[in-house]
């Protein structure tokens, strides 16, 4: 008599032939993955240890961490240190995204969710509403960002004409321009375009959440910012947490809305906009590599330090 | 169905393929990148029709962003890569040194017409004897004025920078006083790219403080005369500048200007065109006139542009695509360019062509500005020039927005490309 599970004596059990079948299956993602991910990420990581160019891609000598740091003792006997990581450049650039990244995203959340809160409410419609609050969302950036550049202009924006005529401000304001005003502009754009996005994933949350709940509270007659704040926050948490992260990773390297709106601010330039300046126009590429590196190796820190603090569930064990 | 249409199609698909076959082997299609500015992307066309109807070849305008840097960024990137489907590269002035390696050496095929350019550019074009590009257009910039309202005003076209400073805060305050509320002083390319280094080059050289980095490779930009242009130019910003001029490119300060908005431009003579054009505000009003100088003793200076053309070496097609450089850079050509965008030509005799006398004026006054016109360091830093271009402007944007005095920022960006500089350009 044989076990059916086990299958025959001898042969791989069926749990075995289970995971051998699912390995197949999954074997041409990982194959892709290793190709447009893996490897892309290796490659920067190695030629940030070499003194490539872009115009000599395969010729690089390995040069150690010099792209990260060295020393030089000059003839004159004066140290000096070199590399992204004493390079103020840099520096300003960490502090641009991390600035941007904790700003959108407090913001985004902030709106997101209120959105969703009045999106999951019944009203009449409600499809329509969630359908037009996905348009910032849908456009594309480049041209998200060219329409704002045209309404954030100083001689012939439309945000600067209500303004000046609500009487809000006293002479026009060259959004884009000044280094005080730079950054919020971006901001302005990226929490416009991106709560849509938070706001989907939170109500995707939100729609989880048993509706006799809320009956039972009503019942007992609760108060609702109680119900909110006992009820529904604890239970969209795990999606919050999920969206916030999603959110983190895409603000920790923005490119393309700072590229356009404001390319060359120092700003605004982010670590994403300065690596790509270092690789391709002052054609030290193995420098803009090591800068990738580096914004891998920080980003990679804020996710594991984010899933460690929030304990996230993202390999869905708990719902078990 | 579906296998009887394929089955009708045959003969169709194998006729055409045969006809393809026995079509002429030289009619190849080109395709030629440019940015560009004003009406030359819709002008291209026109330009090229007699080239197209006498060689059979047909070609195809790639167009890029207007901001040189974007432009640079894309080519570069194609250029490594080493792609083939770009025939024609259309070139700054400063970008020979940097991309020569990409390009086919011209000197063979244009040796006879490069004697009829202004040698000082077939020169720039030129690294390690190889002639990477030929000439299109030259650039030297214009100071656009308002002759209407300096008429009103009574004022001369100002010959210093401070006296422009001086009239067109009188002009501005009047005309606003008048109820013109959006008129502004003087308005420029201040945003942080390769503009602003052609600005503010101008600037310095003609307060008579060098130009960045000399001939000979020393770093002079940390000097007296150098600081006080800067400290002036500081002080147009949010006075007879709007704020807004430190985003504004070329295309920006043109709207300004040609909207009417504007008593002073600083632009490069294509603007010209537009500016007389039948929608334009200012048509009627303006004239133009070189650069001011710092002073009586310094002289003025404008930043000399231009563009050119350059075949790349992945090229499939170089034979036409040679052919068509040729074209592109000739005196017919030139002649064309000067006439639809008013373009300034590299072709010395096109100075006194009565023709281009006569629809743009500016031309035959703008050899005496063209042949003074200051280099930007290109060719003493060679492989390096993006990044003092970029130091540059990242210096002078932050002295214009209040980061900082001229003087610190000078004395930091000395440090940096000395730095840079290392053992040697």
């Amino acid at each position: 008599m044989t076990d059916p599970i086990a299958g025959r004596p001898g042969g791989p059990s069926l749990r075995q032939r289970r995971q051998r079948a699912a390995f197949w299956f999954l074997a041409p993602m990982l194959f892709a993955l290793l190709c447009v991910a893996a490897w892309p990420l290796a490659r920067t990581i190695w030629f940030s240890f070499t003194n490539t160019t872009l115009s000599n891609l395969y010729g690089g000598e390995w040069v150690g961490f010099d792209n990260y740091l060295s020393m030089r003792t000059l003839s004159s006997g004066r140290v000096v240190w070199r590399g992204t990581l004493v390079d103020p450049a840099w520096w300003n650039a960490v502090w641009n995204t991390v600035r941007f990244s904790l700003i959108s995203v407090g913001f985004e959340t902030v709106l997101g969710l209120i959105v969703a809160l009045v999106l999951n409410a019944e009203f009449k419609g409600r499809a329509l509403v969630r359908a037009a609050i996905l348009i910032p969302w849908a456009i594309p950036t480049i041209v998200s960002a060219k329409m704002w550049a045209w309404m954030l202009n100083d001689q012939f924006g439309i945000l600067n004409d209500i303004l000046l005529r609500l009487g809000l401000i006293g002479e026009k304001i060259a959004w884009t321009a000044s280094t005080e005003t730079a950054m919020t502009a971006v901001l302005i754009v990226d929490i416009w375009k991106t709560t849509p996005f938070m706001a989907l994933l939170i109500l995707a949350g939100l729609q989880m959440v048993p509706r006799d709940i809320y009956e039972a509270a009503r019942i007992d007659g609760i108060h609702p910012v109680k119900v909110f704040f006992r009820v529904t926050l604890p239970l969209i948490k795990p999606a919050l947490m999920v969206a916030v992260i999603f959110r983190m990773l895409d603000a920790l390297r923005i490119f393309d809305l700072i590229y356009v709106l404001t390319p060359n601010s120092s700003a605004t330039k982010t670590m994403s906009v300065i690596s790509r300046e270092n690789m391709i126009d002052f054609d030290k590429f193995a420098y803009g590599a090591a800068q990738s590196t580096l914004l891998f190796a920080i980003i990679a820190v804020f996710v594991s330090a984010y899933i460690w603090l929030g304990r996230v569930d993202l390999g869905g064990e708990g719902s078990k | 169905m579906g296998k009887f249409s394929r089955d009708a199609l045959r003969p169709v698909v194998l006729a055409a393929l045969m006809g393809g076959i026995a079509l002429p082997a030289a009619a190849d299609e080109l395709f030629y990148v440019a940015g560009g500015v004003g009406k030359q992307a819709q002008h291209f066309k026109e330009l090229v029709k007699p080239w197209e109807e006498r060689s059979g070849h047909t070609v195809t305008l790639v167009p890029m962003p207007q901001s040189s840097s974007d432009q640079f960024a894309q080519y570069r990137l194609w250029l490594a890569a080493g792609t083939k489907d770009v025939d024609l590269y259309q070139t700054d002035v400063i970008w020979a040194p940097q991309l020569s390696e990409y390009f086919v050496d011209l000197s063979e095929a244009a040796k006879d017409i490069v004697g009829e350019h202004f040698p000082s550019v077939i020169e720039s074009q030129t690294t390690d004897g190889k002639l990477v590009a030929l000439p299109l257009y030259t650039d030297a910039p214009a100071l656009y004025y308002r002759a209407d309202l300096l008429e009103k005003y009574g004022k001369e076209v100002p010959g210093t920078w401070a006296e422009l400073t001086e009239t067109a805060r009188l002009i501005q305050d009047g005309e606003r006083a008048a109820g013109q509320g959006d008129l502004w002083g003087f308005v420029w390319q201040g945003n942080a790219y390769e503009g602003l280094t052609c600005n503010a080059l101008e600037w310095v050289k003609s307060f008579g403080g060098g130009q960045i980095v000399e001939s000979d490779g020393t770093v002079s930009i940390n000097n007296p005369q150098a600081v006080a242009a800067l400290e002036l130019a500081a002080s147009w910003i949010g006075t007879i500048s709007p704020r807004g001029v430190l985003a504004h490119k070329e295309e920006e300060a043109r709207g300004v200007w040609q909207t009417g908005n504007a008593v002073f431009m600083r632009n490069w003579p294509y603007a010209f065109a537009l500016s007389a054009g039948a929608d334009s505000a200012v048509k009627g009003k303006f004239d133009v006139a070189p650069l001011p100088a710092g002073s009586e003793e310094t002289g003025s200076a404008s930043t000399l542009g231009g563009w050119n053309v350059a075949v790349s070496k992945f090229s499939t097609k170089q034979e036409a695509a040679v052919d068509l450089a040729l074209y592109l850079a000739s005196a017919e050509a030139q002649k064309r360019r000067a006439l639809l965008d008013g373009n300034l030509p590299t072709v010395v005799a096109l100075y006194d062509d009565p023709e281009i006398a006569e629809a743009v004026p500016l031309i035959p006054r703008w050899k005496e500005v063209f042949a003074n016109a200051v280099p930007r360091p290109s060719g003493p830093v060679k492989s390096k020039y993006n990044e003092v271009s970029s130091k540059f402007w990242s210096a002078v944007h932050d002295t214009l927005s209040g980061k900082g005095t001229a003087a610190e920022n000078l004395e930091l960006l000395e440090l940096d490309l000395t730095d840079l500089q290392g053992s040697g350009w």
